[in-house]
């Protein structure tokens, strides 16, 4: 390859992901729809992901209390552990590390189910049995991952909240009304819902990466491999890059 | 009528087509025979727009396949790939009645699932499967799933790939039978890929040989055994000595 080829072949690359989801995108709103998939998709991505995002928020919420609260009373500003847990979750880490659970978990099943259709000629036979493949498969994804990502990272939250609450009230001696008044007072709607809009923008991300890594799987398992690999890597990086910027976007004024 | 000319593929600096030229008359059967890896499903997929081809022309009825509505052109079509392609996410029925249950041939569940039962006996396979998924058949019985569910519809135009590879002889023998039925019977086309012989004797209206990405012989099955063809009757004899090498 040249030297020109290589410095445009990640800007084709870039291209090409972007028609895609253009055109997935597209047929989430024309007709004819796939409700069935759609079902199927909501459960794979979201009741199946609850036990490990619930369980990572709760860890991480029990943490974040400890660190604050060591944190804090270095300057005598211990009291401030009920609500920094409960901003910190909400506006970061809830959408974050929900969006990471969900990338490791649902962009690599997504990609190696996509792939192994590629590779066994099911995407063929769809498209001669009259149906698209980006409606029947990667719209129905698209739609749940956008919807169903929000709703993940607000039981993230919440039991994010709790497991700083367990480790505020049971360790660290905090008083239980006081814990929960510090809480609410101090959390704007803007925190929660700039956190939701995170995860639905991740929830995105990652079944675009799942689909479009599946959809280009190579030949044979060892396409599929490499797809799903692919496939996790740049939901990955992209989620917390995105963050990044949807961050500087909503909290630098 | 589908009519190639002239068509054109390759894969990277591998060149599969080169030239294909065949002509398949509405209403017959038409058995393509070729060494391995000379590009017989690569030919059915290119008439299906599954892969595009790098040059040439395939119409259907005088209509560049290219051209014109494409849901309208895939519905006259059934295709049974060599590798059965079942969804291994449906059950075996509705992998059947896929098409049945969708768009714009849609009927009741009810009907569909029916219209899928008849068609596995049709296949040799009792209503015992249609419950079953994929991964919980044998290799032969998912090619006859496929098969089920290329005929499902009752398309005008089918295409079998290999259609009676690992199956048993006798029941080689019901599905080439039920091949032949479908175009005397329905007047379908038919396009098969086989390395039967037997098959091909069997199914066959014409026979055509691919071999160097071109069509080396192609006429009407009765004149395929004295046709002086030095590739032909190399392959249809199974001979190890020929024009046609025998590591490729
Ligand atoms: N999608 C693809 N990408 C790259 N190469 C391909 C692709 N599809 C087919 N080929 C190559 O094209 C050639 C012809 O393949 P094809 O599947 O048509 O063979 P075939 O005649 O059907 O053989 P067989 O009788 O073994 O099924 C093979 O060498 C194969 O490696
Ligand atoms: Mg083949």
């Amino acid at each position: 390859m040249s030297g020109a080829t290589l410095a445009l072949a990640p800007v084709a690359a870039i291209g090409r992901l972007a028609i895609f989801a253009v055109r997935g995108v597209s047929h989430v709103f024309r007709p004819p729809y796939y409700p069935r998939e759609f079902g199927q998709a909501l459960m794979q991505i979201g009741w199946y992901s609850l036990p490990v995002v619930a369980l990572t928020a709760l860890f991480t919420g029990g943490a974040l209390a400890l660190q604050i609260y060591a944190g804090g009373s270095r300057f005598n500003a211990s009291s401030v552990v009920p609500s920094i847990v409960a901003i910190g979750m909400v506006r970061e880490l809830g959408p974050v590390l929900g969006g990471l659970m969900v990338a490791a978990r649902v962009a690599s099943s997504i990609a190696a189910e996509i792939g192994t259709m590629k590779v066994t000629e099911q995407i063929d036979a769809l498209v001669t049995l009259s149906t698209n493949p980006m409606k029947y498969l990667v719209a129905p994804r698209l739609l749940a991952a956008v919807i169903v990502v929000p709703a993940l990272v607000a039981v993230g939250d919440s039991i994010g909240i709790w497991g700083g609450y367990l480790v505020g009230v049971y360790h660290l001696d905090f008083n239980a009304v006081d814990y929960l008044k510090n809480t609410v007072n101090y959390l704007e709607s803007w925190d929660v819902v700039s956190g939701l809009i995170k995860g639905a923008v991740f929830g995105f991300i990652v079944a675009l990466a799942g689909c479009y890594h599946g959809m280009q799987s190579g030949r044979g398992a060892q396409g599929v491999g490499r797809a799903t690999k692919s496939a996790v890597q740049a939901a990955a990086v992209a989620i917390l890059a995105t963050d990044f910027l949807l961050t500087a976007l909503f909290f630098t004024s | 009528m589908i009519e190639l000319t002239d068509v054109h593929k390759a894969f990277g600096s591998k060149r599969v087509l080169r030239g294909v030229n065949l002509t398949i008359p509405t209403g017959t059967s038409m058995v393509i025979i070729g060494g391995s890896g000379t590009g017989k499903s690569v030919t059915l997929k290119c008439i299906l727009g599954l892969v595009t081809p790098d040059r040439g022309k395939i119409t259907l009825d005088g209509q560049d396949v290219t051209k014109g509505d494409r849901d309208a052109f895939l519905a006259r079509f059934g295709m049974l790939f060599q590798g059965a392609a079942l969804f291994d996410s449906l059950s075996v029925w509705q992998n059947v009645a896929f098409r049945l249950q969708r768009g714009a041939a849609r009927r009741p569940k009810a009907e569909a699932r029916e219209i899928a039962i008849e068609k596995l006996r049709r296949v040799g396979l009792t209503p015992e499967v249609a419950d079953l998924f994929p991964a919980e058949l044998s290799g032969g019985m998912q090619k006859r799933v496929g098969l089920a569910r290329a005929i499902a519809a009752d398309p005008e135009i089918i295409f079998f790939d290999e259609p009676t590879t690992g199956l048993d002889p006798i029941m080689a023998g019901v599905i080439n039978e039920l091949i032949r039925e479908i175009v005397t019977e329905m007047g379908a086309t038919a396009m098969t890929i086989t390395h039967d012989m037997t098959s091909v004797r069997a199914i066959a209206d014409n026979v055509a040989m691919l071999h160097d990405g071109q069509i080396k012989w192609t006429g009407p099955v009765a004149e395929m055994d004295d046709s002086s063809d030095p590739y032909l009757d190399q392959f249809i004899h199974g001979r190890a000595e020929g024009p046609i090498a025998a590591v490729r």
